[in-house]
């Protein structure tokens, strides 16, 4: 089984974040790190390789500046080898964008039997990517997978609603999003480290792939304005001394709510 | 300017989010929902929120409603009646119709946002970033349709006093092989409370409870209150609780009356999703943790301790 992850590398998000002033687009200049949300797309589709016994794990990231260190860490978790997307001309594509190039380099790449991502990104968190891949690339899908079994060709996927959850059905190829906490992500090993520095990886551009146009050109919006929100003020705020409990329970009556 | 509103059902009724965004549609204009099922129960509660039209796909037979209900969308869209805004809920089938039908209609989509306006056919829509402390601005600059989706209580839904609008079948054509997707079973957690983008209290728990057994705590001081438990993002990907309980960028975005919480030092992806509370109270150790600069009331001290405490008085009430 042939499974190819979606990773997207980001600036970390323990950095306040900042827009440029010029573009009103998110700084991603500094060193960018892989996606917590995309570690249980990558453990995930390494337990479904092993488990077949068979294939292997490719990745496929959009990142500017040739970034590959995000791409590393998956590498160094087992993935085999990855295409980075990395071309100026990206900056400010929007998510429909995104699809169609991570689509085209999921083709690069000879397709596979499953293709998994996040179901939104920490930084952009648009959270379409998935389904709109999905639909570039002619695949069924099954979005918010939170339990993920394949046998006899198809996937048998939990898939988290409002209510609870459902039990799908899809045949392979296709297309899912996980949700976050689904499978726990393996820490990279000190020999997974050091053999990822040597796993291939292509470095294409937006035209390499055939898509154009792309960035702000094909963007179907532009920032109109971008303003401070109103701040909240902290309100009154108490050492515990064993009796903390009954300021809040005063708090609750207050608001007469209990 | 015509606009579509994707409207859902549960239990009978017209969700809340639905009739928020069929207000906010029919003060900009003329307000069509658009149901993924039937929607014989629903229609008049549609009309009384302004919706002069329901197109409905009729049963979706177990297909997914991200394929199904967009393909059913863009078929309409193809026979003539093209809107120039379609209102999504930002939720789980909101966003996969919405991406589904971009690609469709070669459209961007907008999402998380919390406000719209349009100025003739000028239509931009408010996402609020870093956590909150940002707001922007975006315009859609294309020509209709346009693909936005809101978050809960961006709109109070008020009704209009509308009449039985008229339902129009509009049914999902074949899907071919990107409709092989089904449901095979469908499982309803039992949850005796309200919904955790809807209830008057949140209650929600992080890191500090130290271990996923003491979450308890959480579902029993929500419960005593009547409100919904919920979680940071931490704790979400520890595999403490599911992912629908999250609270924040990436999660859901809660608007109650009060907001609870335990544990929580308040990053910036959890603070965007519930700093729009009317009332926070804050328990955390760390008497420098970011939560207490947005705290209406801040108790610096153990969630073990205080947690135990207000949930016996609370009983003995």
């Amino acid at each position: 089984m042939n499974v190819i992850v979606c990773v997207k590398q980001i600036p970390d998000p323990a950095m306040p974040g900042e827009l440029d002033s010029s573009t009103n687009t998110l700084k991603r200049e500094g060193k960018l790190i892989l996606d917590e949300s995309d570690s249980y797309g990558v453990e995930m589709a390494l337990q479904l390789v092993a488990s077949a016994g068979e294939g292997e794990v490719s990745l496929v990231s959009m990142a500017p500046n040739n970034e590959v260190s995000g791409l590393r860490t998956a590498l160094a978790m087992g993935a085999a080898k990855g295409i980075l997307v990395s071309d100026p001309s990206l900056q400010g594509s929007d998510a429909l964008t995104t699809a169609k190039v991570l689509a085209a380099a999921i083709g690069r790449l000879g397709g596979a039997d499953l293709v998994i991502a996040a179901t939104e990104s920490s930084d952009g968190y648009t959270g379409t990517v998935p389904e709109q891949m999905a639909e570039v690339l002619g695949l069924p899908s099954v979005t918010f997978a939170k339990h993920v079994v394949a046998e006899g060709g198809s996937l048998k996927v939990n898939r988290q609603t409002e209510e609870g959850y459902d039990e799908v059905t899809c045949p392979l190829p296709a297309v899912i999003s996980v949700t976050a906490g689904v499978v726990e992500p393996r820490y990279p090993s000190f020999k997974g480290i050091m053999a990822a520095k040597s796993k291939p990886v292509e470095t294409v551009t937006a035209a390499d792939l055939g898509v154009t146009p792309v960035g702000w050109d094909a963007a179907g919006q532009t920032i109109a304005n971008v303003t401070k929100a109103e701040a909240r003020k902290a309100g009154e705020i108490i050492e515990d001394d064993g009796e903390g409990y009954a300021k809040i329970v005063a708090f609750l009556e207050n608001l007469k709510v209990i | 300017m015509n606009i579509w509103v994707f409207a859902q059902e549960s239990n009978g009724a017209p969700t809340t989010g639905s009739l928020e965004l069929l207000t906010k549609a029919r003060s900009l204009g003329t307000a069509t929902a658009f149901v993924g099922g039937d929607a014989s129960a629903i229609a008049g509660a549609l009309g009384e929120h302004g919706a002069s039209k329901v197109y409905a796909t009729g049963d979706l037979g177990g297909k997914l409603p991200g394929v199904a209900v967009s393909a059913a969308m863009k078929a309409v869209i193809d026979g003539g009646d093209s809107p120039d805004l379609i209102m999504f809920p930002q939720n789980y089938e909101g966003r996969d119709i919405m991406a589904r039908l971009s690609v469709k209609l070669d459209r961007t989509v907008l999402t998380n946002n919390v406000d719209i306006t349009a100025e003739g056919d000028k239509v931009s829509v408010t996402t609020p970033v870093f956590g909150g402390n940002v707001l922007v601005t975006t315009t859609f600059t294309k020509d209709g349709p346009h693909l936005a989706a809101f978050r809960p209580k961006s709109f109070a839904a008020e009704p209009s006093g509308g009449g039985a609008p008229e339902v129009v079948a509009a049914p999902v054509p074949d899907l071919g092989s990107v409709g092989a997707a089904s449901i095979v079973a469908v499982h309803v957690e039992e949850s005796s409370g309200p919904k955790l983008d809807e209830a008057n209290i949140v209650v929600s728990g992080g890191r500090g409870l130290t271990e996923a057994s003491k979450y308890e705590m959480i579902e029993q001081l929500a419960k005593l209150l009547k409100g919904a438990p919920g979680a940071s993002r931490a704790i979400v990907d520890a595999g403490w609780v599911p992912y629908s309980y999250q609270v924040g960028q990436t999660g859901k975005v809660v608007k109650p009356g009060v907001y609870i919480a335990c544990g929580i030092s308040g990053a910036t992806q959890h603070m965007v999703g519930m700093k729009g509370a009317k009332n926070i109270i804050a328990i955390n150790k760390d008497k420098e943790a970011p939560i207490f600069g947005i705290a209406d009331l801040g108790i610096v001290g153990d969630v073990h301790k205080v947690l135990p405490k207000l949930i016996e008085a609370l009983q003995a009430r």
